[in-house]
């Protein structure tokens, strides 16, 4: 992940970058992080806030993916690790490892969850309209998790399907 | 000056839902035919009350409804009328109907209904001494014929009174006018006033009651109803009440009765304290019919015929012996909101203290020279901070426990309902009312009990003649009891009916495929699959119960709870079924313990003991598990490691320690790196975001603020594939490998 020069990993200069864009009605804010080399992005209004790694409890007989439990002021709130999920090569957490807390609507109920990312990127307004459909091709799990392709400047950008990915 | 009386409309209302409560309640303890004079007076009590408020509040269709109830209570508390079945389930009707009413203000809906309508015809078709029309409901009991016949018995007493009061009365604010004008209401009375004590006037205070009076009331209510009325003044005034003579009769009721008019809506004769009075007639016949004036009216009082001419020829009187039965129940007053002052008192207190602890903490931390000295006292402090939040703890979770009877108080009335429905005799007992419990359990208690009741009463209990060929007692009888037993609350729901029957079960099992045919299975395990999903034995669906949501839901709800559900039975005798639940939700004391790297919590009450395993004692199990012999009980060793998956955590039984818990009756061993502090954790639902994970019930968060996961016995025990369904013993011979 050192590779991306664009990448911030200080959680508070993403939220300032979250909060200088300025609102479109026509568009949509996307928050985007890197993950092997890849830029993905989520719909900025389910982000409630980014945070540090922090060491998880973890849960008995749970998938790989699923790093855990974290205590989040009184709350109990999973962490998924969105490498892992995707079936990326795992890499050691450090200090720069960011947690982003998302709330997602899974089955009628609100969650809040944690993924784990390698680094948060910039927010971008995005035109859904101009986004594409996944290719057909290669792995089909992981294509459902994707809710479409967009060109951000030169920069190919991942839009996820939150509620699919975190659907476990 | 106008008072916005909308924001007592809720304490109206609450209060009102108490009211009809009660009503029902005491209406389930009549009998018809006998009717004890102290249910009938709390009933009209509560129904008074109640006219009373929506009067005020103007919710007038309520209190013209409220108003008929009233009038025919009166008149059975008056011995006016016999207390006839088809009262009583007229006027539980009316409480349904009154409820409904109630919440239609609660959400602002206009709050007459066509029932109200209804039974107000119903109401005074009987008043009129009519059969209510069986069209109009399916109260038709037949018993109303009967009681509505146009004869009536009437009991009159004479009453000899003395009312001496105490020099002080007037100041007590008590005017003894008052008392006579509600004396005049039971009937016919004369009044003597003594005058004898009245002291010359320069030794008299003006502010001192001199008199006393002598009463004679000729009256169809009891003495113990007529000394109702003297109950303020009772501490003040020597008061006596002789029944001179009492005296039964028949009379024909006046057809043409106004039977309407509510006599204890009006005024009765103004009474000169000092004169003897009589009062206008107000006998059974013409109850309603009060005079204003003391003159005699046109009608005849009933006075000389009875008293003077006890042997007139038309009439039959014969004397009887005032009935007098205690009424000893262990009544519920508390609701649902209110918290008794004295735990109020006691969480005040507490914060006090705590207020004290945290002054004197706060002291040693503002002291700049803090040194070694100080220590002791820091630590001294610290420990009673621990203190004081404990007991405050404890006293909030005791505002949230209330008694059971709030649960049980709903069933009389569904055994009631029920048992007409199918036509048996049961009597429901309740005992340990008053055991405590967590509300939110008690919310959530009460569906499940409503199940089991009605269970027991459709498939539990047999038909009235089932029962006499069995040589069983005609009436059935449910019990339920409640009681504490270790942390938790034990609710037992037991019949005298036929049992379960296990050939029926076991069969039906085999056809569900739940069980092989081959399978051999004791009487209790054959018992337990009726809490097995998609089990009914249900002949045919019935309105009560079978319909499809089955016993095994009844065990799921009571298990979210952590709780378990048993069910012993015995084949003629009867079956009981026992609910176990934790007393509170929300917090629970427990064991930490290490499992590898991982700190997980063992709730302290499952807990039975803790020991290093003597390996001479462990044996394998045909290559299953292996089992500890632990005083002639053998105690399967579950591995938590293993089941959780953790690795790292050693592996050896000899390093490790063996925590022995006990679910469902079965006591497995749980093997631990190490057992570390006992602590009380707040739950914290894992569900909440994200799933159930098997073995583990919730979670909570440290001291240190990372979280632990607390583990759910029975579920590991099911992991360990330890337990087949339905099956109450333990399988020790599936390899614990595949089971996880």
């Amino acid at each position: 992940m050192q590779s991306v020069s664009t990448t911030s990993n200080d959680p508070q200069e993403a939220i300032n970058l979250i909060t200088a864009e300025s609102e479109n009605s026509d568009l949509v804010q996307y928050l985007t992080f890197m993950m092997a080399d890849e830029e993905y992005g989520i719909e900025i209004l389910s982000v409630q806030e980014i945070r540090g790694w922090e060491k998880t409890t973890v849960i008995p007989n749970s998938e790989a993916f699923v790093k855990g439990v974290i205590n989040l002021r009184g709350t109990v709130v999973p962490v998924i690790d969105l490498r892992l999920r995707f079936g990326l090569p795992k890499v050691d957490y450090n200090e720069l490892t960011v947690v982003i807390i998302v709330k997602v609507e899974l089955e009628g109920q609100i969650k809040i969850m944690g993924i784990v990312v390698d680094a948060v990127s910039d927010v971008y307004n995005i035109e859904k309209q101009q986004a594409k459909k996944a290719p057909e091709i290669g792995d089909v799990e992981n294509r459902a998790y994707i809710e479409g392709l967009i060109n951000v400047g030169d920069k190919m950008v991942v839009l996820l399907d939150l509620e699919k990915v975190l659907s476990l | 000056m106008s008072i916005d009386l909308s924001q007592f409309y809720e304490v109206f209302i609450d209060e009102s839902f108490e009211g009809l409560e009660t009503m029902e309640a005491e209406l389930l303890n009549l009998e018809p035919g006998d009717v004890e004079s102290e249910i009938i007076n709390n009933i009209f009590r509560a129904a008074h009350s109640i006219k009373g408020g929506s009067g005020t509040f103007g919710f007038n269709a309520i209190a013209e409804f409220t108003h008929e109830i009233e009038t025919l209570l009166d008149q059975i508390r008056n011995g006016e009328r016999e207390l006839a079945a088809n009262h009583v389930d007229l006027m539980l009707k009316s409480i349904d109907c009154l409820r409904d009413m109630l919440r239609a203000i609660q959400n602002d809906e206009p709050q007459e209904s066509e029932d109200a309508v209804q039974l107000t015809q119903q109401f005074r078709a009987i008043l009129a001494d009519e059969t209510p029309d069986p069209s109009g409901t399916d109260s038709g009991s037949d018993g109303s014929v009967e009681s509505t016949a146009p004869v009536a018995t009437k009991v009159t007493n004479i009453l000899d009174i003395t009312f001496a009061p105490e020099p002080h009365l007037f100041k007590t604010g008590n005017e003894p006018l008052f008392i006579f004008e509600d004396l005049a209401e039971f009937g016919d009375m004369e009044v003597v006033a003594n005058v004898d004590k009245i002291p010359q006037l320069n030794e008299l205070v003006s502010e001192d009651c001199y008199f006393s009076w002598n009463i004679t009331l000729d009256t169809s209510s009891s003495a113990e109803e007529v000394q109702r009325v003297f109950e303020w003044v009772e501490d003040d005034a020597k008061i006596e009440i002789k029944v001179v003579a009492q005296f039964e009769e028949e009379i024909e009721v006046d057809s043409e009765l106004d039977a309407l008019s509510d006599s204890d809506g009006q005024s009765s004769s103004p009474i000169q304290s000092a004169e003897p009075v009589s009062s206008g007639p107000a006998n059974a016949d013409n109850n309603a019919d009060h005079t204003a004036d003391s003159a005699p009216s046109n009608t005849t009082p009933i006075k000389p015929d009875s008293a003077s001419k006890p042997e007139a020829p038309k009439k039959e009187f014969r004397p009887v012996a005032s009935k007098q039965k205690s009424t000893d129940k262990a009544k519920s007053d508390s609701s649902s909101i209110r918290v008794g002052t004295d735990k109020v008192d006691s969480l005040i207190n507490m914060v006090g203290e705590l207020v004290i602890t945290q002054a004197m903490l706060n002291e040693l931390g503002e002291d700049d020279q803090f040194d070694h000295s100080k220590l002791v006292a820091l630590r001294e402090g610290l420990a009673q901070l621990a203190h004081n939040t404990r007991d405050l703890q404890e006293s909030v979770m005791r505002i949230r426990m209330l008694p059971i009877s709030f649960v049980f108080s709903r069933f009389p009335r569904l055994v009631r309902d029920i048992s007409q429905k199918l036509d048996k005799q049961v009597e429901l007992k309740l005992l340990g009312e008053g055991t405590e419990l967590d509300k939110t359990v008690m919310e959530k208690i009460s569906d499940p009990m409503v199940h089991l009741i009605r269970n027991s009463l459709d498939h539990g209990l047999e038909t009235t003649s089932e029962r006499i060929e069995a040589g069983k007692p005609e009436t059935g009888n449910v019990t339920l009891n409640a009681y504490h037993q270790g942390g938790n609350i034990v609710i037992e729901i037991i019949d005298d009916g036929r049992g379960l029957n296990t050939q029926k079960i076991k069969q039906k099992a085999i056809d569900n495929g739940l069980i092989e045919e081959t399978d051999v299975l004791s009487d209790q395990e054959i018992n337990e699959l009726i809490f097995q999903p998609g089990f009914s034995t249900a002949d045919e669906v019935s309105d009560i119960s079978g319909r499809g949501v089955g016993m095994d839901v009844v065990k799921r709800n009571i298990n979210a709870l952590n709780g378990t559900v048993e069910v012993a039975s015995e084949p003629g005798v009867g079956s009981t079924f026992t609910i176990r639940l934790p007393l509170t939700l929300a917090i629970l004391d427990g064991q930490l313990v290490k499992v590898g790297d991982n700190i997980y919590i063992i709730p302290l009450v499952s807990i039975v003991e803790s020991l290093q395993i003597d390996r001479s004692k462990v044996n394998s199990v045909g290559g299953g598990v292996d089992v500890l012999r632990l005083r002639e009980e053998y105690i399967p060793i579950l591995r938590l490691h293993q089941l959780f998956n953790h690795p790292e955590a050693s592996q050896s039984l000899d390093d490790g320690l063996l925590v022995v818990v006990e679910s469902d009756n079965e006591k497995v061993g749980l093997l631990v790196d190490d057992l570390l502090a006992q602590q009380q954790f707040v739950i914290k639902s894992l569900e909440a975001n994200y799933k159930k994970v098997d073995g583990i019930s919730g979670a909570t968060i440290l001291g240190s603020g990372s979280i632990s996961l607390i583990i759910d016995i029975s579920g590991v025990v099911k992991m360990a594939g330890l337990k087949k369904p339905g099956q109450a013993g333990l399988d020790f011979t599936k390899p614990l490998s595949e089971a996880v």
